[in-house]
């Protein structure tokens, strides 16, 4: 397989970090495709598209409603062109807009019921939608040493595949929890009031062009709903898999914590290796009420399109939470290895008081993907606080941004963001790009921003180097201790994944 | 044409139907030609501009500047009054003769635009706008643009050795209606040394470039005050290109003034060149609208440069501070080292302070790095200096003139530190008092 070898790689750089960074270009694990007959709507977009899947999902006229009016409105939407990426135009007639696997045309009952090609498709993937087995997501999740915690950990699933949800697990035992996990097309019919409230209500119908292309043609996603005070007895996961060719999908994603509720929700998501690039589009919403806490974490590994830059998904996503009432805290942690071009910014609204919002990242991007991601720190209530944490690596010809906004609203009084960003290039042929900006409108808030492509904080080098590490060690520690603090943020069991997909040292970033 | 494009058009004929091109030689001609080409293809900012997402261009696209009071310094020593200086006056945008020295001195050439601009034949061709269309991409600048059409008057400098003092621009304001454009060209052959000082409010509306050749081995000192009108405008641009290990180094101090757009571009082009680009601004919001907008594009083009932006700003009664920085290393720009400050002290919860400071980077063996901050004074130091006994009021200046200190440190010739130091030390005495 063709490798940059022609790339000249900086003193300083470990070659295990090279190697670590084009292994994951070489190989994806995940590029094979399940055959399975599918059920596709027609080609192209249009409003009898919205209707079809609004129709297979059995959907009631409000939420058509709904999507007719998102559609409606993308029609006069243009394409945002802000983002540093670069990539052909995308034909959205040439599209598939809704498939289903036909053993999917009969909703299964229960899990037993589900199709075992679909089963074994998760199966392979490291998702098993059995019951009583812990979400591996990882290999070698069963040789986690039995402390007695992980043999009891268990988490719930929500699989996707292409436009359908194929099962969700452990939904009687959630039930007896009294939380709500489904798909969201199963929510829409089963749980209106909710749904009515609270979707389009941190991202509205007509946010963006590509959240407003998804509010009018998602076909599927999960729906959370964790009632006041109770703590979600597992974890929480959604496993996307994109497996029909020329075949976008727009999942949407509402999660709604109620007053002093928590829980965590893991996101994963993988497709087959194909030579034409893939849309995916989806929406995540999340509503935290007082006193609520929700962690968010994300393992991107879409197929990130071959190491000459073919194929690939386009990623284009928006995620945004709302910290509706006071003491309300959200969690962002984000992996991000796969997609030719990702285009994706989770974002916190700190509407109520005390409320906090942080946002961890790593963002590798090699061979020929681009990626723009960062987050966006709204502060509107009093003493909110706001933490970024961004590492870009960028190697091949990669294009890697972090963009990012920070704001400090009059009323936001004394209000705290923290943001560092770290970028670290492998090659002289790649590039990394930091665009954030700063908005302060009151003088009690106070706002830091650093950003570094190869410094260490002066103090903390300063206090080591006082207690007699030479300059190396020093950097290794403080390097080694940031970036172990973004895979903390993980859930276990993506923090194993995490590691395995990064399994980079950093400390080539210092020269 | 979009909506966005129409409105920029829609500006720029506004604005060209009151402005009269200014006669001159072939040169002038052909170079004021390309830019008004320049310019009819970008049209003027629109509210949606990316680039002008922090300022309003309104009063500055405006075919008619807003009327400006003019500013009583009262018995005030002028602004490097005690520099050994060659001082070149002009009043509303124009140069004035009888206030200024004779345009005479050793190691360098002087003229005034308006008669380079007549003859057929000057080096000044080489340069006069052409640094301006290079600063035009990747991000547009049609006030920029707008001044190389019309600009009439200006001085254009040649220095070839070692300047025997500094050149001083003074611009005076003597009309509330005056509506001012000036274009200084200076270029310094390799070798050469010279140091560059402005000050003063220039008119109601002041739209200025300086474009700057550094050739190798060649130091260019900049600084320059932009008085305390209150009511001005202005909207500036410096367009340097660096050759190999020379050195730029610009500072300016602005206080007061309801609207400044000042924006510095440099192009490094040859090895272990050196940039320093400095800013203090100190604005109030009360008497008028303070709009202070400091927007910089550094572009790493060779090995080994250096580039420092060090912006930092106080602001209090609802004024508005905001910093775009850029650094671009270009691929090969190897071990660039490239830094970006800016900060903001807010003295009270009206002011605002709005911050975008970017990289772009192609090259893997560099340190570029930024860091922002913004908040109010440091408790911890207030108490210090209160439980010391001092006045609150003096414990605030003290704070605000430590927090400027780092930007004047990035003046080289302490005498001028010193003067912009005592100055801002004596304004802030007379705020109190």
């Amino acid at each position: 397989m063709a490798r940059n070898d022609d790339v000249i790689v900086k003193e300083g750089v470990e070659q295990e970090t090279v190697d670590a960074v084009r292994t994951l270009g070489d190989k994806y694990k995940y590029g094979w495709e399940t055959e399975i007959e599918e059920e596709r709507a027609p080609k192209g977009l249009s409003e009898d598209i919205v209707r079809l899947i609004s129709a297979k999902n059995e959907e009631p006229d409000w939420m058509l409603e709904l999507r007719l009016a998102a559609y409606q409105r993308w029609l006069q939407m243009k394409e945002p062109d802000w983002a540093m990426v670069e990539y052909p135009e995308i034909d959205f007639q040439d599209q598939y807009y809704y498939a289903r696997p036909k053993s999917m045309a009969e909703k299964p009952k229960s899990l037993d019921e589900v199709d075992p090609k679909l089963l074994a498709t998760y199966e392979k993937l490291g998702i098993p939608l059995k019951e009583q087995m812990i979400l591996a997501g990882v290999e070698g999740a069963d040789e986690v040493p039995a402390d007695g915690a992980n043999s009891e950990r268990k988490v719930a699933v929500d699989a996707v595949f292409d436009s359908v949800s194929v099962g969700t697990t452990f939904k009687k035992e959630l039930a007896e929890a009294g939380v709500i996990f489904c798909s969201i097309s199963e929510a829409i019919r089963e749980h209106p009031e909710l749904v009515k409230k609270y979707l389009f209500s941190v991202v509205p119908q007509s946010d963006n062009f590509y959240a407003t292309l998804n509010s009018a043609v998602f076909s599927d996603g999960s729906f959370v709903y964790i009632p006041e005070g109770v703590r979600c007895p597992m974890e929480l996961s959604t496993y996307f898999r994109i497996n029909a060719e020329n075949t976008g999908q727009f999942e949407r994603t509402l999660i709604i914590a109620d007053k002093g509720s928590y829980v965590s929700y893991l996101e994963g998501c993988t497709a087959p290796q194909r030579d034409k690039a893939q849309l995916h589009a989806a929406v995540v919403e999340i509503v935290i009420l007082e006193d609520a806490e929700v962690k968010y974490s994300t393992v991107q590994n879409w197929f990130p399109g071959d190491e000459n830059g073919k194929g690939g998904i386009y990623n284009f996503v928006t995620k945004r939470a709302d910290c509706r009432g006071d003491r309300s805290k959200v969690m962002w942690t984000q992996v991000e290895t796969g997609s030719a071009v990702t285009w994706k910014y989770p974002s916190c609204v700190l509407r109520g008081d005390d409320s906090q919002g942080e946002f961890y990242s790593i963002a590798i991007t090699n061979n020929y993907q681009q990626a723009d991601t960062g987050t966006k720190m709204t502060h509107l209530g009093k003493n909110t606080k706001s933490r970024i944490v961004s590492k870009g690596i960028s190697a091949g010809k990669a294009q890697n941004t972090y963009r990012g906004l920070v704001s400090m609203h009059p009323r936001a009084k004394n209000s705290r963001n923290y943001t560092q960003c770290d970028s670290l290039l492998i090659g002289d042929q790649c590039g990394a790009h930091t665009v954030p900006y700063i908005e302060v409108k009151n003088n009690s808030s106070r706002v830091e921003h650093e950003a570094t492509t190869s410094k260490v904080d002066d103090e903390q080098m300063f206090y080591c180097r006082q207690r007699g590490m030479d300059e190396e060690e020093a950097v290794a520690l403080i390097v080694n201790g940031f970036a172990r603090e973004v895979l903390q943020a993980l859930p276990m069991e993506f923090a194993m994944e995490a590691q395995q997909l990064v399994a980079i040292s950093l400390e080539g970033s210092v020269g | 044409m979009s909506a966005v494009a129409q409105l920029k058009q829609t500006a720029l004929a506004d604005r060209l139907a009151v402005l009269e091109s200014p006669a001159g030689g072939a040169w002038a001609n052909e170079a004021r030609a390309d830019a008004r080409a320049r310019l009819e293809a970008m049209g003027l900012p629109a509210p949606r501009d990316e680039y002008w997402r922090f300022t309003r261009p309104a009063s500055l696209n405006a075919p008619v500047p807003v009327p400006a009071a003019i500013f009583d310094h009262g018995c005030e020593a002028p602004v490097f009054g005690a520099v050994d200086r060659l001082t070149i006056v002009f009043v509303d945008g124009v140069f004035d003769p009888d206030q200024s020295d004779p345009l005479e001195m050793a190691g360098i050439e002087i003229e005034r635009l308006a008669d380079a601009a007549g003859k057929d034949i000057h080096w000044v061709r080489e340069l006069y706008g052409k640094l301006e269309a290079r600063g035009q991409a990747p991000v547009e600048r049609p006030f920029a643009a707008l001044n190389t059409a019309f600009a009439a008057d200006g001085v254009v400098i040649r220095v070839t050795g070692p300047a025997e003092k500094p050149v001083n621009l003074v611009y005076r304001h003597e009309n509330e209606n005056s509506d001012a454009m000036l274009h200084h060209v200076v270029k310094l052959e390799a070798g050469a040394d010279l140091t560059l000082l402005e000050n003063g409010p220039a008119a109601a509306r002041f739209n200025k470039v300086l474009e700057v050749e550094v050739a190798d081995g060649a130091a260019f000192h900049h600084v320059r005050t932009q008085g305390r009108d209150h009511e001005r405008q202005a909207v500036t641009h410096v367009f340097a290109r660096l050759g190999a290990e020379s050195i730029f180094k610009s500072f300016t101090l602005t206080v007061n003034g309801r609207l400044t757009r000042n924006e510095c571009v440099v192009e490094m082009k040859g090895d272990n060149a050196v940039a320093h680009i400095a800013g203090a601004a100190m604005g109030d919001g009360s008497d008028d609208a303070f709009h202070h907008d400091d927007t910089v594009f550094v572009t790493h083009d060779a090995e080994n440069c250096e580039s420092r932006q060090v912006f930092k700003k106080v602001l209090r009664n609802g004024a508005v501070g905001a910093f775009q920085g850029k650094i671009l290393v270009k691929p090969g720009a190897q071990k660039t080292d490239g830094y970006q400050k800016s900060q903001s002290l807010l003295l009270d919860d009206d002011s605002t302070f709005l911050a975008k400071p970017e990289l772009e980077i192609y090259a893997d063996d560099v340190a570029c790095s930024h860091g922002s901050t913004s908040g109010a004074i440091d408790e911890e130091a207030m108490f210090y200096l209160r439980s010391r006994g001092v006045p609150e009021l003096i414990a605030t200046d003290l704070l605000v003139l430590a927090f400027l200190a780092d930007a004047i440190a990035e003046i080289e010739n302490p005498a001028i530190a010193d003067d912009i130091t005592g100055r801002l030390d004596a304004w802030l005495q007379r705020r109190r008092s």
